[in-house]
């Protein structure tokens, strides 16, 4: 498709479906322009309207999650989020997806994902102090899972460290639903002044629209629209259109982006992603109303013979667009021409509301932008329910359910080193999780944690979610995915003040996925406000299916919240021989689509534990409380696997750097069979070192709010020991958990 | 002391040494820009770790070929203290400040932890306040930290005693399984001949507050500001 104008193909049926137009959706186009458009104008009606930008089958169920609270500066919309996170400093943050190029191109795919959620980030004015990645791949045993895990970690890695952004946490699991399309989420956060924000609202006519940073490529044509199509056995075919990174420019456009940003001389700014020069100038003009006069002979290029289709689709990296404010371009030129970057007046905004596009003289596209920008097609998509699941009673089941396991250490030492659960050392330590020096919780713990500087205060971060619970029954699934971020942030002792979230799901076009979808959203929606957890920002993936099986449904939470002083920061590790265990929360023994029933017994029906949000919320406040007023030596949240789990991850983070580890006595009598109470996944649920002088104190007050509590054992040796008979050294599960992941890369 | 920072297009731990020595000398370092020509009247000059020119080329090879380095190699021959950390002791080897030079690690992967360094002597500016043959715990943060040099540079380097820190166990053995990037001898870090320069790997600047999660940086910039006061 090289479209020059002379050359220009008609617009036959095959060419608009090529597109990914509907044939309304062509119709329309035609009625907003009164005539046919021309290949560079179906070009951009494609990419405008494509899923990937337009969210034209998500808005409507968008448009109900809370985006609202005091401390929230600006909600979705715009690059990022916007949260005060006190002290006249904001923290900006937004996760986004980039599957489908990772799925085709490991490295490129995972590079380029951080490079664009880090320019969402910095064209806000915010300096990037943490990222982090949601990864999902398919089977381990499936062909290509192990070249996906080695492209995209080095990738991640690859672009983050060279930026010298901290890569600190995220979330790593494997499940065969995504053999076919496996997710690459990525998430930064960034620190600015509140009061020092940019916008993307274009404004005042006459002001020059200027290009900055990396020569324009015919890399990447079409991205936004292959990442709005399933996969097939094709999908290799369509690698020339992964985009290629360059962190090295991408940090010299970070300075210089932020150098001129504490001038005055920005009016608006929005980097080029998704369909590039198109979505950039139509978002900008279009969020303020006005027209657009784009000249692309003075567009650079680092290729000859370009059309305006390709200049106007490009998705090369690394590259801004600018509205500055008439007579400050010399200003602006000299800060980027000090980073080496290019720097181009490309064009001028007018009040015509119009984006008029010329090259070589000639009129290349004459569009309305308003139509295209904030008019795109919205369906209301039929949608089916799920149907709850069977619960499945805890004594329902025999312990252990097969003749393998011997007792619950066998079942622990077998999840401990299943791929979801084993150590994702090998993953982290490719990222560089220190640079900048503010790294005070590093990945492996429930939230990492980075200080802001020149004060006591840090920031924690989570990226969550259990897509097992999701597929299972999406409305608890989706509830769950942003209880179990606010129970990590809280395990930190933070106080966790929004979201992003990261919504990948099949074909919105089937039923059955967009259910899935509305009830995840409507799961999400009734924890974030029983939590006070407003939506900040977010992305919206669909079409991750192969050949028309769905992924797992997946929305992937990012959460962040503010520890005022690090003083008061929890970690997981046990710290002291004799402290008691506290166990916060109640146990009702649910194993329903639980990594037990998964993992040891072979099934993964069943309905997933449900989420009591009160209880959620009472027992957090509570356990935060007691953290902020040191009662607390460490805390862990009990999520995957349960109790036993949790304790067993506590014991396992005490190793000091001389290998010496810290074990647990535990005490586990119930009504309910053992297996239940080790493995069972009831949310809610905090484990607490406490110093046995504490604990009468900490019980107390637990009672009188209304949190469940008791005494679960204490600290001691160097195993882990239940009920005083079943027993497993931690040497032992050390060596099964920090070595599943290693070896399997090596096989 | 007076110190300053050179600070190259990617370098990206400027703002950890930087913090590092106002968190220990209570003194902000001067920032020297790659084009500029002329360093300011200083006791340290420090290049930070980074992907300078993106590595491009070689790690730290363009660097080494930008103006202010022919400055800053004229001050270490005056004795000034020279400090690379990361891409800075690239840009030294590559600049001849220092022998040998740094490969990819050999398991071709970027490595961020953090190991143990044996520190070799404690009779110069950088180490006077640890012990010779004290065990530190800093992190590695690298692709391309792995030391090689020729039979003949290393047996006089080694016989010099200009070796820095080497990688060891927590007790203090230098063994191959614990070598995070396959230098030769476990090197992580090397002297010039006067001990004016050094160049190591490992970033002690990130090390130098307990809420890093340990403080075993810290004395090298203590040591830098006694001796240099």
């Amino acid at each position: 498709m090289n479209g020059a104008a002379v050359t220009e193909p008609a617009t036959t049926p095959d060419l608009i479906a090529a597109h990914g137009l509907s044939e309304a959706e062509y119709r329309r186009a035609q009625e907003v322009l009164g005539r046919d458009p021309n290949l560079t104008e179906l070009g951009i009606f494609s990419v405008m309207w494509s899923e990937h930008c337009s969210y034209k089958s998500s808005k409507k169920w968008l448009k109900t999650l809370p985006t609202e609270a005091p401390w929230v500066i600006c909600g979705p919309g715009e690059n990022a989020g916007v949260i005060d996170i006190g002290d006249g400093q904001a923290a900006v943050f937004k996760m986004e997806s980039h599957n489908h190029p990772s799925f085709i191109e490991p490295y490129q795919g995972a590079a380029t994902g951080v490079g664009g959620i880090l320019r969402d980030v910095f064209t806000m004015g915010a300096r990037p102090v943490a990222n982090l990645s949601c990864l999902r791949f398919g089977h381990p045993d499936h062909p290509r899972t192990r070249h996906l895990v080695a492209g995209v970690v080095a990738g991640i890695g690859g672009y983050g460290n060279c930026v010298g952004v901290p890569t600190v946490g995220g979330e790593c699991t494997f499940h065969e639903s995504y053999n076919g399309n496996i997710l690459v989420n990525a998430m930064t956060v960034g620190l600015a002044d509140a009061d020092r924000i940019f916008y993307s609202t274009a404004a005042g006519a006459g002001n020059p629209l200027v290009y900055v940073g990396s020569k324009t490529g015919r890399d990447g044509i079409h991205g936004a629209t292959m990442a709005s199509a399933e996969f097939d056995e094709t999908a290799e075919e369509r690698r020339p259109t992964v985009q290629v990174g360059d962190p090295f420019t991408e940090k010299l456009l970070l300075e210089a982006c932020l150098e001129l940003m504490a001038t005055d001389a920005i009016v608006a700014i929005q980097d080029m992603g998704a369909a590039g020069l198109t979505s950039s100038s139509f978002e900008m003009a279009g969020k303020g109303g006005m027209g657009v006069e784009l000249d692309l002979d003075h567009v650079p290029q680092r290729e000859t013979g370009m059309s305006p289709y390709e200049i106007m689709l490009s998705e090369s990296q690394e590259r801004m667009l600018m509205v500055l404010q008439r007579g400050r371009e010399d200003e602006a030129r000299r800060i980027f021409e000090k980073w080496e970057l290019d720097f181009a007046v490309v064009g001028k905004l007018t009040d015509t509301g119009r984006m008029v596009v010329r090259m070589n003289g000639e009129v290349a596209a004459d569009l309305p932008i308003a139509p295209l920008a904030n008019a795109s097609p919205e369906y209301d998509r039929p949608w089916a329910t799920t149907a709850p699941p069977e619960q499945i009673p805890a004594d329902s089941m025999n312990a252990p359910e097969t003749k393998d396991f011997e007792g619950v250490m066998d079942v622990l030492q077998r999840l401990l080193a299943s791929p979801d659960l084993a150590s994702k050392r090998w993953v982290w330590d490719q990222y560089d999780h220190l640079v900048m020096g503010r790294t005070v919780q590093r990945p492996g713990g429930d939230a990492a944690v980075v200080r802001v500087p020149g004060s006591r205060k840090a920031l924690a971060l989570s990226a969550d979610c259990t897509p097992r619970y999701c597929a299972a029954f999406p409305r608890t699934g989706g509830a769950q995915a942003v209880a179990e971020s606010w129970r990590n942030l809280t395990a930190a002792g933070a106080r966790p003040l929004a979201i992003t979230d990261c919504m990948n799901f099949g074909s919105p076009e089937r039923p059955e996925i967009m259910g899935q979808f509305v009830e995840c959203i409507e799961g999400m929606r009734k924890a974030c406000l029983a939590l006070d957890f407003p939506v900040v920002s977010g992305n919206v993936s669909f079409y991750n299916e192969t050949n028309g099986a769905a992924i797992q449904p997946t929305p992937a939470i990012g959460a962040v919240g503010v520890i005022d002083d690090i003083e008061s920061m929890a970690t997981i590790a046990l710290k002291g021989d004799g402290n008691a265990l506290v166990l916060i929360g109640e146990c009702r023994g649910h194993l329903g689509a639980s990594l037990y029933l998964r993992e040891i017994a072979g099934r993964s029906d069943g309905a997933p534990p449900p989420v009591d949000l009160e209880a959620e919320r009472r027992n957090g406040d509570f356990v935060r409380l007691q953290i902020f007023d040191g009662r607390v030596v460490s805390c862990h949240d009990v999520s995957d696997g349960g109790l036993l789990v949790a304790a067993a991850e506590m014991a396992l983070a005490s190793a000091t750097p001389t290998g010496n580890m810290l074990g647990a006595l535990l005490h586990l009598e119930d009504d309910l069979p053992l297996h239940a109470l080790a493995f069972g996944e009831d949310q809610g649920r905090y484990v607490l070192e406490v110093d046995q002088s504490e604990v009468d104190a900490l019980m107390a007050a637990a009672d009188a709010v209304g949190v469940p509590v008791r005494r679960i054992g204490r600290c001691g040796g160097t195993a882990l020991t239940v009920n005083g008979e079943q027993t497993i050294s931690l040497f032992v599960l050390r060596r099964d958990h920090e070595g599943w992941l290693p070896s399997y890369m090596a096989g | 002391m007076r110190a300053a920072v050179v600070t190259f297009p990617g370098s990206n731990r400027d703002v950890d040494v930087i913090d590092a020595l106002i968190a220990v000398s209570g003194q902000r370092p001067g920032i020297v820009w790659h084009r500029d020509v002329e360093l300011p009247d200083v006791d340290l000059i420090v290049l930070p770790g980074g992907f300078s020119y993106g590595d491009y080329l070689r790690s730290g090879a363009m660097a080494a070929r930008s103006p202010i380095l022919r400055e800053v190699s004229a001050r270490a021959e005056a004795g000034v203290a020279v400090l690379g950390i990361c891409n800075g002791f690239q840009i030294l080897t590559e600049v001849g400040l220092l022998p040998g030079v740094l490969m990819a690690n050999r398991n071709l992967k970027f490595v961020c932890r953090d190991i143990h360094l044996k520190v070799e002597r404690a009779d110069t500016p950088f180490t006077g306040r640890y012990e010779a043959g004290q065990v530190i715990r800093v992190p590695v943060a690298h692709h391309d930290g792995n030391y090689f040099s020729d039979a003949d540079t290393l047996a006089r380097i080694e016989s010099e005693g200009r070796v820095a820190f080497r990688y060891c166990t927590p007790e203090g053995h230098v063994e191959d399984e614990i070598n995070p990037n396959g230098s030769i001898n476990g090197i992580a870090g090397v002297y010039n001949e006067a001990r004016n320069v050094l160049g190591l790997m490992p970033h002690p600047e990130d090390h130098v507050d307990g809420a890093q999660g340990c403080s075993d940086g810290r004395p090298m910039f203590e040591s830098l500001i006694e001796h240099l006061a």
